[in-house]
């Protein structure tokens, strides 16, 4: 669906970033959250969020997934508006939020292979994915035995699998030891050499080259914003 | 479709591996149909007359047992938005789970339900309609429940309120499987009673699923 969409309008792909972002608005439970956002990224491009607790990132990366609607604002990818393909934009996303999504009751390489029919990753790489996070040796272990860290690898190794061109990262290292960090690392090298995409949220634990940081505190209301939704 | 059948099927599994709330849904309605003839005395004509609607509201408020649990445990651990976020409408997201509901809840109720039906002393006759009525009738329960549970994922006590939305709902469906069992005497037959309890199956069919997508997008949001 991607694919066509590029061909029958291949004019914003050379004057546009891919995925770009403009005048983003959020509001959650009534407050504005953030509001004039706006960014660019080409491919093998990242985007790194930064802020203070409850500046915004996690409602940020739910807009980017349309999980949560947006206030106001355009979000395109490779010049087409997501909402008019929303279908096709999920696709093309991985998403990793704050719950890792392992199901207690199911090993990890049952809940591994269960997103991968969901979402047709890439075949045959799930021994690939487990030995990255060292996994292996606990593959066949339920998840209600797993250690959060554990727990953590098992929903990295699922974004792995995905084959995704995007990757919605919400604090990706949080609980991670020092091995499984480097191997996160090596793994969203890989991701954008092969020219994929992330936004990831952070508190300064992700270092990657060819990352755009941005401080979500930057774009909180001004009072003028504020009055303005107001009235 | 390979899909669809694999979110009924990774239900299925859970349930296999934690057998324990199926077994209390059997349990539950074992005990609750064998008090009857403890509290209204062991009267053959009696039990015989209230069975077909005592067995069939147990069969009610045990299916309402397991369903706070059918969303709720995808949404506490994230996989709710994975379900979201998946190119698998959650319109049909939502009917793999019911139908995983009604496979591990309506199903093994409906082949418990002649045993039970002995109990209160019903005819061979009776006990087939009844069975035939539950067998027809629980899909819809499962359906009405999992509307219930999807409209309050996020409630605190969320099971009493989910009865409290979902008893009145199913009003139709335990109107018309009694009316089947106990008219299978009567010189119409139970068939006009049975052709209705599919009708409300397929209304909810076509019905529920939406709802419960757009409770449960509200959900993730």
């Amino acid at each position: 669906m991607l694919e066509t969409a590029q061909k029958t309008s291949p004019e914003p792909l050379r004057r546009m970033p891919a995925l770009h972002a403009e005048n983003l608005a959020c509001r959650r439970g009534g407050r504005l959250v953030f509001t004039g956002l706006g960014f660019g990224l080409e491919q093998g491009e990242a985007l790194l969020l930064t802020g203070r607790n409850g500046s915004g990132k996690s409602s940020l990366l739910r807009l980017l997934a349309l999980l949560t609607p947006r206030l106001r604002g355009s979000l395109t990818w490779t010049g087409i508006e997501v909402t008019e393909q929303p279908d096709a934009w999920r696709q093309a996303l991985a998403w990793l939020g704050h719950t890792d999504a392992v199901k207690s009751d199911l090993t990890v390489r049952e809940s591994l292979s269960g997103a991968q029919i969901l979402r047709k990753g890439k075949p045959d790489s799930l021994d690939h994915a487990l030995s990255r996070f060292d996994l292996t040796t606990i593959a066949d272990r339920p998840g209600r035995f797993l250690s959060a860290g554990q727990r953590r690898r098992a929903a990295l190794a699922r974004v792995m699998l995905s084959g995704a061109p995007i990757w919605l990262l919400d604090e990706p290292a949080s609980g991670l030891d020092e091995p499984s960090r480097a191997a996160l690392h090596f793994t969203l090298r890989e991701h954008m050499k092969s020219g994929g995409l992330a936004v990831i949220s952070t508190h300064g634990d992700i270092h990657i080259p060819n990352a755009h940081p941005i401080d979500l505190g930057d774009f909180a209301p001004s009072v003028d914003a504020l009055a303005e939704e107001w009235a | 479709m390979s899909r669809f059948h694999h979110l009924v099927a990774r239900d299925l599994l859970m349930v296999w591996r934690r057998p324990g709330d199926v077994l209390l849904v059997l349990a539950f309605f074992l005990l609750a149909a064998s008090l009857f003839p403890l509290g209204v005395g062991p009267e053959p004509l009696v039990l015989k007359r209230i069975g077909p609607g005592v067995l069939w509201v147990a069969a009610l408020f045990a299916a309402m047992l397991s369903l706070d649990r059918l969303f709720a445990d995808d949404l506490g651990d994230g996989s709710l938005e994975h379900l979201a976020l998946a190119p698998l409408p959650l319109e049909l997201t939502a009917l793999a789970k019911c139908l995983a509901h009604w496979l591990t809840g309506g199903l093994p109720l409906t082949l418990m339900s002649p045993a039970l039906g002995l109990l209160f002393g019903l005819d061979a006759s009776q006990i087939a309609v009844l069975a035939v009525s539950l067998f027809i009738g629980t899909p819809s329960l499962s359906l009405l429940g999992g509307l219930g549970a999807a409209l309050t994922i996020g409630a605190r006590r969320g099971g009493a309120l989910m009865a409290l939305l979902v008893l009145p709902l199913a009003v139709p469906v335990l109107i018309f499987g009694v009316t089947a069992v106990e008219s299978v005497t009567a010189d119409e037959g139970s068939r006009h009673a049975l052709v209705l309890l599919a009708a409300f199956f397929l209304v909810a069919l076509a019905s529920t699923p939406w709802a419960m997508a757009a409770a449960l997008r509200q959900a993730v949001e």
